[in-house]
């Protein structure tokens, strides 16, 4: 009987919890529904980087303009003029006469490069086995000029291919490189977690401590603190509609990369989001921290800006090669969450890995995680200052 | 039982390394049913005094208890039973009126609808807007639906900080017939104010002036307390009659009162003394009168007794 009614006291304070807890995400998202321009921000902003960096910032070279000079005129150089323009990544505009012109229309910015078939192509090519032509790129921007050259080498090297299957130099050393997970080097496939990251990182970290620390300066927290709602229901409730539009974000990111930059998910799309919530989660614990240690919205969203997206940027991966660090900032690395989401989105994503190959990632972000949370509870204060 | 104890509060704030006395060891009782009125000009530590028997602010020493609980100890019950309006509006803006009520309703766990009736006299009034956000009401508006939220789960002690602060005087005397309104529910009462004149409509008041009270009890007590002769005079320069009374060995206080100069005298003579000394001293006036004094005639008084 005494149990019984224990019992139902229990069921009766959980059934009351639920309701206050409802109520409070009902209230949450009326906030955020209602400031509208955040709204715009928080989903257009996947979107614009998306397609910024799938369209605009990419470092792939394409339809990069090119002259040819080719003073033999034959079958043979005529081929590779067609399979050079036919490529996506150079667009033959302009045929020059004589050498004095290279320079005339790298200088101009006409074209970025040039190709220069020698006298007698074919017939010399013929006679010795083999012939040289010269690749003149515009190297005052380093990076494409020599992307150009890498594009320019295996068109022709695929041409002799195809010309001359069977010809074997017995003296001869090949070294056949396979550009693993992502044979056309597209920076999409580097890109892409790095948004992920850098997204669900502001999403949540950012505007779940903004969105606390704003009741701290309205005076709202003053009267919720005298009622009998339980702190950690509020840290929770704050942070749960911010969790599903940062899933709606993920949704919308894969998508787009999957749909308009072609991009495969070759592992399974379970494990992506399950990794995903993981890192969600994270970001938001770190942001209730910063919500708790602040007392102003400026405050937080300067150290969310600062103290998580500079961090972020530079020390997960995705702008800069850890690998070339100096010891020091490779140790620092260690302790950016968005390192290890890199790493696990990446290889779900691209090499297609199970659980087991991102075990020890996926437990540095449980343990980073829960570090984060009872701290945050910890630090909650139960009263003003 | 009473409403709130409090036994010896104090309260320092550091800001920058240097320490500003909020409360310096007040002391009072409540009683169930009473409106009991905190009466003292900005800075005073009224706000800090609500946020300690809130349980938002730790004090420094002292005790001090709420319908019998420890604000340190037992801060988790006092929060159930306690109905909390801070001097700064603290709805939330982007909500409409029912909403915030709705929200406040749920998070006491109570329906509007099972207390409607204590915040009926309140609510009907802003009723007509519910659609309307809170940050679009009008000041007197605001008030009434911060009320409405502080007591939609029928609180046994409501605890109002400078409720009338910047709210217009009809407002202020309607706010105050609904607080009357509210005792008769049984409801206590702590509300503090800087008007002075709002003081005739608590049970009981503390004058409180740089974290000390001056004085606590019924308001008509207070002023019975007042023996001095009070003159209210009426210059034709009250700057020039200030500066020239103030220097006069038989003043004893003279304080600008709106128009007027309240006055007292060191040796309680009467007002043909008072004449003959204006008179003597070239002060020229339009009229003379002996008055009743005031709760801020009295504050006045204590103020100066204090020091």
């Amino acid at each position: 009987m005494r149990f019984s009614l224990i019992w139902q006291e229990k069921q009766l304070e959980q059934e009351i919890n639920m309701k206050q807890f409802l109520v409070f995400i009902k209230k949450e998202w009326l906030h955020i529904w209602r400031d509208k321009r955040t709204l715009f921000i928080l989903f257009g902003m996947p979107i614009t980087q998306i397609i910024l960096f799938g369209f605009a910032l990419s470092n792939e070279v394409k339809n990069s303009k090119i002259a040819i000079l080719n003073p033999s005129k034959d079958a043979l150089s005529a081929q590779i003029t067609e399979k050079i323009n036919a490529s996506r990544y150079f667009d033959l505009v302009k045929e020059i006469k004589t050498n004095s012109e290279i320079d005339l229309v790298l200088k101009s910015g006409e074209v970025n490069s040039v190709l220069v078939f020698p006298h007698n192509f074919e017939k010399d090519f013929n006679h010795n086995g083999f012939n040289k032509v010269q690749f003149i790129a515009d190297a005052s921007e380093p990076n494409t000029a020599t992307t150009l050259k890498n594009y320019m080498s295996n068109i022709l090297l695929d041409f002799q291919k195809t010309k001359n299957p069977n010809s074997v130099n017995p003296l001869q050393i090949k070294t056949e490189i396979r550009m693993l997970y992502n044979p056309q080097l597209k920076g999409a496939y580097n890109f892409v977690p790095g948004v992920m990251a850098m997204i669900l990182l502001l999403v949540c970290t950012m505007m779940t401590s903004i969105s606390i620390v704003k009741e701290k300066e309205l005076g709202t927290m003053e009267v919720m603190l005298v009622s009998p709602l339980k702190p950690f229901m509020v840290i929770v409730a704050k942070a749960v509609p911010y969790f599903f539009l940062s899933m709606v974000n993920v949704v919308s990111i894969l998508l787009l990369s999957v749909y308009t930059l072609e991009l495969p998910i070759k592992g399974s799309l379970v494990l992506l989001m399950l990794e995903s919530m993981l890192f969600t989660i994270t970001a938001l614990s770190l942001g209730l921290l910063i919500s708790t240690i602040t007392g102003s919205q400026q405050v937080a969203m300067l150290i969310s800006l600062v103290g998580m997206f500079l961090p972020t940027l530079m020390f997960s991966g995705f702008m800069f090669p850890i690998e070339n660090m100096p010891l020091p900032l490779r140790t620092i690395s260690n302790i950016v969450p968005a390192k290890w989401y890199f790493i696990i989105v990446k290889n779900v994503m691209l090499k297609g890995l199970g659980i087991s190959g991102v075990l020890k990632e996926t437990l540095i972000l449980i343990g980073m995680t829960v570090f984060l949370l009872i701290l945050s509870v910890k630090k909650y204060k139960i009263r003003l200052a | 039982m009473k409403a709130v104890t409090i036994n010896q509060i104090s309260k320092t704030y550091t800001v920058q390394k240097e320490k500003t006395i909020a409360l310096d060891g007040v002391s009072f009782d409540a009683d169930l049913g009473e409106i009991f009125g905190i009466i003292g000009p900005d800075g005073a530590g009224k706000s800090s005094l609500f946020r300690i028997l809130t349980t938002l602010l730790l004090p420094d020493s002292g005790t001090a208890n709420v319908m019998g609980y420890d604000v340190i100890k037992d801060y988790k019950n006092i929060r159930k039973k306690v109905g909390y309006m801070p001097g700064k509006f603290s709805l939330y803006q982007d909500l409409s009126v029912e909403e915030n009520l709705e929200f406040f309703a749920t998070i006491f766990n109570v329906k509007i609808k099972d207390n409607y009736q204590m915040i009926a006299p309140i609510y009907k009034q802003i009723e007509p807007f519910k659609d309307r956000k809170a940050g679009a009401l009008s000041g007197g508006m605001k008030q009434k639906l911060a009320l409405s939220c502080a007591l939609i789960h029928k609180p046994d002690v409501l605890f109002l900080d400078e409720p009338t602060t910047g709210v217009d005087p009809v407002s202020r005397k309607e706010f105050w017939d609904m607080l009357s309104e509210l005792k008769q529910h049984g409801l206590s009462i702590i509300v503090s104010t800087p008007y002075m004149d709002e003081a005739n409509r608590c049970d009981r008041i503390a004058l409180i002036q740089e974290g000390k009270f001056l004085s606590i009890n019924q308001p008509n007590k207070i002023i019975k307390e007042f023996k001095r002769n009070l003159y209210s005079l009426e210059s034709l320069n009250n700057r020039i009659a200030l500066k020239a009374l103030k220097e006069k060995n038989e003043i004893h206080s003279c304080h600008p009162f709106g128009e007027k100069l309240h006055i007292t005298l060191k040796e309680n003579q009467e007002i043909q003394f008072f004449e003959n000394l204006l008179i003597q001293n070239k002060i020229e006036y339009q009229h003379l009168e002996k008055i009743e004094p005031g709760i801020e005639d009295c504050f006045m008084e204590l103020m100066l007794s204090k020091q």
